[in-house]
């Protein structure tokens, strides 16, 4: 462990900011990439159950 | 051999691999990231003339690495495409190229961040910096040009050329750290020597690079499985998938 304790793991030796935007916005892109192709899938599939509705069996 | 190339090109059977495989890919992934960023965010040392600004290397290096990695990808399923024309290599390039995009964008940015506090400086027009910023340019060409043309033979093509002939910048990126006068460091890894930094740095570096690739082929194959629904709207095969 490189910090003593958590507020000196957050400060970061005052360079928390820089720090922590670069991981945010990593988390934020990886996220994305992640999830929209879900809701892309989600879309496609109820685009082809509309357009082909299931016959009553 | 050649039965074996054409039965993998077929949407149906890589949506059948795909679904298999995806599950591991999503788990190791996520697993490498998370140990990855907190071996980087709270045990590595902090760097002894940067402090602990250098801990954005753990983000900005495997980004700027996948951004690179997956435009040849990107390009050599243009290639496959142009080739032998197998329509699963249009959609791997389609769904590389936004993939490819937000990571260039994040390279930069994390570039950019990581800058302010160690140049002093947000931004430099540098040879590394301006040819990256070609490369997402280049990224949102092949976005652009793929929603601007009607009919996908003719867009696929069109952007499999688009993503070969611009294969060019990547040598640019790569070596412009060392044919021009940069702010950029030089690469601090090489296959042949050892590393240019010690190993409780460079082995969370190694991880993060490792849950990036993982991380790039989930998200390729999670798109690339959302494309193939459109794309076979209306096989036999799609319908009772989303039916079921």
């Amino acid at each position: 462990m490189s910090f003593s304790s958590f507020s000196d793991f957050v400060h970061m030796g005052g360079q928390g900011p820089f720090v922590w935007s670069a991981y945010g916005l990593t988390v934020v892109v990886l996220v994305y990439n992640l999830v929209w192709p879900v809701v892309l899938a989600r879309r496609h599939a109820e685009r082809v159950r509309r357009q082909h509705p299931t016959e009553a069996r | 051999m050649w039965n074996w190339f054409h039965r993998l090109g077929s949407p149906r059977t890589f949506f059948e691999i795909s679904g298999r495989l995806l599950p591991w890919f999503q788990a190791g992934s996520v697993l490498l990231l998370v140990v990855g960023a907190v071996w980087g965010l709270a045990f590595a040392p902090p760097d002894y003339q940067q402090g602990n600004s250098a801990r954005i290397m753990y983000v900005h290096v495997p980004s700027s690495i996948l951004a690179q990695s997956s435009y040849m990808m990107m390009a050599v399923a243009g290639a496959v495409h142009l080739i032998w024309r197998i329509k699963l290599a249009d959609v791997a390039l389609q769904c590389a190229a936004p993939i490819g995009a937000s990571l260039t964008f994040l390279a930069l940015v994390t570039g950019s961040i990581w800058g302010r506090p160690t140049w002093g400086t947000w931004w430099e027009w540098d040879a590394r910096m301006t040819s990256t910023l070609v490369l997402l340019f280049l990224f949102l060409g092949i976005i652009a040009l793929r929603s601007a043309m009607e009919g996908r033979e003719g867009a696929g093509r069109a952007t499999a050329v688009l993503a070969v002939v611009g294969v060019v910048n990547l040598p640019i990126i790569k070596y412009s750290v060392d044919w021009w006068n940069s702010l950029h460091q030089t690469s601090s890894f090489s296959f042949t020597e050892k590393p240019a930094m010690p190993a409780e740095m460079w082995l969370p570096l190694l991880v993060m690079v490792i849950a990036y690739y993982l991380f790039f082929f989930t998200a390729w194959m999670m798109r690339m499985r959302a494309e193939i629904l459109v794309r076979e709207r209306r096989t036999e095969w799609v319908k009772q998938l989303v039916s079921a």
